[in-house]
């Protein structure tokens, strides 16, 4: 109400001015001592000069007892009296003015009293610093609320950090797993260079790719690479049962087409129903003649593999046609052969390669660039080519999200 | 990243003379010295720094495991000094500054030639014989203070002022930005200076060492001042006539005047 409706009030009402008048009536003094907060005065030493009835009463303590005797921070739990002295009070030096802070206060019957306290320095005529007034507010509630607060932020805390050390434990899980996926190191092999690598898109999820290379006999060698519909634990499965159904079969038969058969045939087994799986794969052997490789390889609808030829060219072994491992019964794969003399080097890949996207258009990096890319290097032995592609995939960022894996097998340049 | 923008090293006062190091205790930063640098400036080169972690430092520059003992703050000590290339400087250390000084000065001799420990306590918690004051509960009650006052901090208000050393205004715009200090780290430096016991460093100091204590300090009892004195020999105490743990805001006359008379007299 403004103090003109006041009047207006009281000239058109005139039962309500006796009561406006004892409002009136609360003397200074009276807002002092009964205020609805505590109010205290100090010297700059901490010394209480003045201290209002309110606070006293919180306190339990009689006026005799503080004012004089007491200092501000003996008013304080302990913990509270070292925030005062190194906090509260330099700051108040310093500030003029502090507000809004925390602490408790000691009563006499036991209690702690959780205040709020705000602090005014009050200055004599030559800007020395003559007292401080200090408010308290009764924060009972509000503490009560804060405590709330803290302990569901340190819950908070601790199931985040909680969460954190679930899924370092889960990520060296699925790093143990993958690996089981993949042959730990390729094995040594006379007048052969060959080179690995895979690239996990994420270590929380388990990759779909996968490859292998073992010796079958003296002078012949399976290798294979592929990759799974999906990922995670599904497709860590699928790959599994792929990995080992294919090593079993070369093992047995080294005819590329009949091994992918055989995969066609477990996957179609496995997978049934809602739920068929499916994968692309190439499959091949080689055979070590002289100095040459005779390379034998099997396609099921994977991306062509790749020859660098010592000349330093690099073309696409074309194994178009061969159908997904997985789906249809009667599947067809496609057969290629090649010979690999001193410094050519066959290159077997995923599609996280080819179709990463690159450039600020965000283009697929393709079959072509891939060749460009090969031949620019070539000739190149295995690791020296799996090295580059893994600089390449480096420079993708993140452009490239798939996993991706390389198999390359050459034979060395004659020295 | 310089040490001179890590610890946000600022050099003023004389160009000749011997160099001063003021240093903050636990609590706030550089702005501690903001009344006594005027009084000392005239005849002494004056260095001022914040610990890493405090003030105006470079807060990315903070490790829990370095400043969870006097030893990495005593480091970063020693490394302002090495950095400025200070020689037989004065360390004013103030609360467990003064400890951090007693540990800078024995791991760089030379560098540091005299120490001035302002309100000293090697040990805040008693111990059998020993007072130091308070109790291990008294201490946790501390740092629930600290976790109930975040003072002029705000997460999202840090890197303003953290990321503008040259543009201080930025910080002045909020309340009580003079110690604003993220909670986590403030609340590793309450418990690594309550929680320390440095009585065994006091007797490897071999400088010249004035200790200042306050008529009345709740932090530092006087007790603790005359048993830090006895632990460094030939050390001189003073007693200012000064209420509270921080003289040098509020008795900066007498504090001033207790280090140039200590650096006029015996202070080599």
């Amino acid at each position: 109400m403004s103090p003109g409706g006041v009047d207006d009030a009281g000239a058109e009402a005139p039962g309500i001015r006796p009561a406006f008048s004892s409002l009136l009536e609360d003397s200074a003094e009276d807002l002092y001592e009964s205020a609805p907060c505590g109010y205290l005065s100090t010297l700059m030493d901490g010394t209480i000069a003045k201290i209002n009835a309110t606070l006293l009463g919180w306190l339990g303590l009689s006026r005799e007892e503080v004012v004089g005797r007491k200092r501000f921070s003996d008013l304080l739990t302990v913990g509270g009296r070292l925030y005062h002295e190194t906090h509260f009070a330099p700051l108040l030096r310093m500030q003029g003015h502090l507000g809004g802070v925390a602490l408790e206060m000691r009563t006499a019957a036991g209690p702690r009293l959780p205040v709020l306290v705000t602090s005014t320095l009050k200055r004599g005529a030559d800007g020395e610093p003559l007292l401080i007034r200090t408010t308290v507010f009764d924060a009972t509630d509000r503490r009560a609320y804060e405590q709330e607060l803290l302990r569901a932020r340190r819950a908070a805390e601790e199931a985040r950090q909680q969460a954190e050390a679930d899924r370092a434990q889960l990520r060296e899980a699925l790093a143990v797993l993958q690996r089981s996926l993949l042959p730990a190191t390729l094995p040594d092999l006379p007048g052969v260079e060959t080179a690995g690598y895979y690239h996990t898109a994420s270590p929380m999820e388990l990759g779909g790719d996968f490859y292998d290379l073992f010796p079958l006999d003296d002078t012949r060698t399976a290798f294979f690479l592929g990759d799974v519909c999906g990922k995670g634990p599904q497709a860590a499965s699928l790959t599994s049962l792929t990995r080992y159904t294919l090593r079993a079969a070369m093992i047995q038969d080294a005819d590329p087409v009949d091994d992918l058969r055989i995969l066609n045939r477990a996957l179609m087994e496995r997978y049934t129903g809602d739920d068929p799986r499916y994968c692309t794969a190439v499959a091949g052997v080689f055979e070590r003649v002289g100095d040459t490789l005779n390379v034998r390889l099997a396609s099921g609808g994977h991306p062509p593999a790749l020859v660098l030829r010592a000349d330093g060219t690099a073309e696409y072994l074309s194994t178009r046609g061969g159908m997904l491992v997985g789906v249809l019964p009667t599947a067809q794969f496609v057969e290629a052969s090649t010979v690999l003399r001193p410094g050519d080097t066959l290159l077997l890949y995923t599609d996280g390669l080819t179709e990463a996207r690159v450039g600020p258009g965000r283009e697929l990096y393709g079959y072509d660039a891939l060749r460009s890319f090969a031949a620019a290097r070539a000739p190149a032995g295995s690791r020296a080519l799996v090295d580059a592609l893994t600089a390449l995939l480096r420079d993708f960022g993140e452009g490239l999200d798939d996993d991706t894996a390389l198999l390359a097998v050459g034979v060395p340049a004659t020295p | 990243m310089s040490i001179l923008r890590r610890n946000n090293v600022r050099v003023t006062g004389a160009t000749t003379g011997r160099p001063v190091v003021l240093v903050h205790g636990f609590g706030c930063d550089q702005n501690m010295w903001r009344l006594v640098e005027p009084l000392l400036a005239e005849d002494h080169p004056l260095v001022l720094f914040d610990y890493v972690g405090a003030g105006r430092s470079d807060l990315s520059a903070w490790q829990e495991d370095r400043y969870s003992s006097l030893d990495g703050y005593a480091r970063d000590l020693v490394e302002v000094c090495e950095e400025l290339d200070l020689r037989d400087a004065v360390v004013v250390g103030h609360s467990v500054s003064a400890m951090t000084g007693v540990l800078a000065a024995a791991a760089a001799p030379g560098r540091i030639g005299a120490l001035v420990m302002v309100c000293p306590s090697p040990r805040y918690i008693d111990e059998d014989d020993y007072r130091g004051g308070f109790s291990a509960e008294d201490i946790d009650e501390l740092l629930e203070s600290l976790e109930s006052n975040y003072l002029g901090w705000s997460a999202a208000m840090a890197p303003v002022i953290m990321g503008n050393p040259d543009r201080p205004e930025l910080g002045e715009e909020l309340t009580n930005s003079f110690c604003a200090t993220d909670p986590d780290m403030a609340r590793v430096f309450a418990r690594t200076t309550f929680l320390s016991d440095s009585r065994k460093d006091l007797e490897t100091v071999t400088v010249p060492t004035l200790i200042l204590e306050c008529e009345q300090d709740v932090i530092a009892p006087r007790e603790v001042g005359a048993y830090v004195h006895a632990a460094v020999k030939g050390s001189e105490l003073v007693t200012l006539d000064a209420v509270g743990h921080c003289p040098q805001l509020s008795a900066p006359e007498a504090t001033a005047s207790a280090i140039r008379s200590f650096l006029s007299s015996g202070a080599r």
